[in-house]
């Protein structure tokens, strides 16, 4: 579903993805670790090209696109991103917030739309606030909702950018299993989070990013239990 | 007592005799008019201006960038020259033909110099929304202009709003200055009465109060503004 092939990314002289090749197939969960500055934010932020690779290429769905012709907004539809610091339109109602997208892009109308939002705010547990505004939410429920907000695009693959890390921690609990329960529908789903807990859980595959490139990747169990790469040791003796 | 009569009389001769208080009025419907329009003038510059100035600086479309340098230009001039000289030039040497009409320079004038003020009032307030906002825009697959139109701009002219009321402020109370290319506003026509009654300070003190309600009229209406913008604060 996502290729990428030698993806390069710099600011000035200063390299942060130092050449990825990925491949993630549909339904596919991919988790992503690694110390902070290893370029992991960096690489999920590239695949629906909030970051402009500097070099390699991204393919999506069979298209490229890194490419000049192809028409990102088009593709972005498909590639939900979720923040860590949740970045909800303060001046919009949970509803519209949720609704302004779907609506605007004409993909639905407003009705479908507002059944769409209804159904999903149903899903992440917080019916009740259709119609407050984010700031009257916490932390745990404003990413629900960004959660909600992603979902009502119907997208093909679902990008979380350290979801939990803005939580205080007992409100992480709420937002991974809303997450877990999204990976169990089948989403495909890449993560960059240092919850590694959840993915030992959800994950079908974990890369462990290092000075921009991937230094190690393996299914959980194998990556938690027999790390090869002295780097990643050396990361999960401190995390875990 | 005597002297209070005196003044009371010098208050009705500069209102009452040959319905010289018509006169205020033709005076206050021109400033009002010149005001309006260089206030929409003014927004619409500003608005587009700021977004030119902004987007260029994001971006690497060179047609913007030099857009971009043009406004710049534009917004230098205007804040670095005094208002009644612009006046002047426009008037003498842009509008050159006879048949130029007047109120027309001035709603130009007036409108151009206040885009320059509101652009970077403007710009100041999309550079205040996080840059967040920007993301989760285009994340969901909003082109440039939509996240502008739909999430940047109505956030940003609710922190704008007391610096752009300000602006209007200036604006009306500026226009007085029309008055040096033979335009009968409220200032001039309180001019003009003060020289025939000979006593101009009550035609002044009749028009200041006249600015006074005016500008009390429109702190009220952009409060209320204010609060209908503000109601997504409330917890």
């Amino acid at each position: 579903m996502i290729t990428t092939k030698n993806l390069q990314k710099a600011f000035q002289d200063h390299v942060v993805l130092a050449g990825i090749d990925q491949h993630i197939e549909k339904g596919e969960k991919v988790v992503i670790i690694g110390p902070s500055g290893s370029g992991k934010s960096t690489f999920l932020r590239c695949l629906n090209l909030l970051e402009e690779p500097t070099g390699g290429e991204i393919w999506f769905e069979g298209t490229e696109i890194t490419s000049k012709d192809c028409d990102i907004n088009k593709l972005r539809q498909k590639m939900g991103m979720v923040f860590q610091q949740f970045n909800l339109f303060p001046h919009k109602s949970i509803m519209q917030n949720i609704t302004l997208a779907p609506v605007k892009l004409g993909l639905m109308s407003q009705e479908e739309a507002d059944r769409k939002a209804r159904e999903l705010l149903e899903r992440v547990g917080l019916p009740e606030k259709a119609d407050a505004y984010p700031n009257s939410l916490s932390g745990g429920q404003k990413q629900r909702v960004a959660i909600a907000r992603a979902l009502a695009m119907n997208p093909d693959v679902m990008l979380f950018d350290e979801p939990t890390s803005a939580l205080d921690p007992e409100m992480v609990g709420e937002v991974l299993e809303i997450m877990k329960e999204l990976a169990d529908d089948g989403m495909t789903m890449v993560v960059v989070t240092h919850e590694m807990g959840f993915a030992r859980e959800v994950a079908n595959r974990v890369l462990f990013i290092d000075e921009g490139v991937v230094k190690e990747e393996n299914t959980p169990d194998e990556f938690f239990s027999n790390p090869q790469n002295p780097r990643l040791k050396e990361f999960l003796s401190k995390v875990l | 007592m005597e002297k209070l009569q005196e003044i009371a009389e010098q208050f009705y001769n500069a209102l009452i005799p040959q319905q010289r208080y018509l006169a205020y009025l033709d005076g206050l419907k021109m400033t009002l008019l010149i005001s309006f329009f260089a206030v929409i003038l003014g927004v619409t510059i500003g608005v587009v201006v700021a977004m030119i100035r902004v987007t260029a600086k994001n971006g690497k479309s060179v047609l913007l960038k030099i857009l971009s340098k043009i406004c710049s230009i534009y917004v230098t001039l205007f804040r670095s020259t005094p208002l009644i000289v612009q006046l002047m030039i426009i008037y003498y040497m842009i509008f050159t033909s006879r048949d130029t009409n007047p109120i027309i320079v001035g709603m130009v004038c007036f409108g151009m110099n206040s885009g320059a003020y509101v652009s970077e009032i403007v710009r100041a307030g999309i550079e205040s929304i996080d840059r967040g906002q920007t993301e989760a825009g285009r994340s969901l697959g909003f082109t440039t202009m939509q996240t502008m139109r739909y999430i940047i701009l109505p956030q940003a002219i609710k922190n704008i709003l007391p610096a752009l009321g300000n602006e209007f402020i200036v604006l009306v109370k500026e226009t007085a200055a029309i008055s040096v290319i033979a335009i009968n506003d409220l200032t001039k026509m309180a001019g003009f009465i003060g020289s025939r009654t000979y006593k101009p300070l009550p035609p002044y003190i009749i028009a200041a109060v006249i600015y006074l309600i005016i500008v009390l009229i429109l702190t009220k209406f952009l409060n209320m503004f204010e609060r209908r913008l503000a109601k997504s604060d409330n917890h």
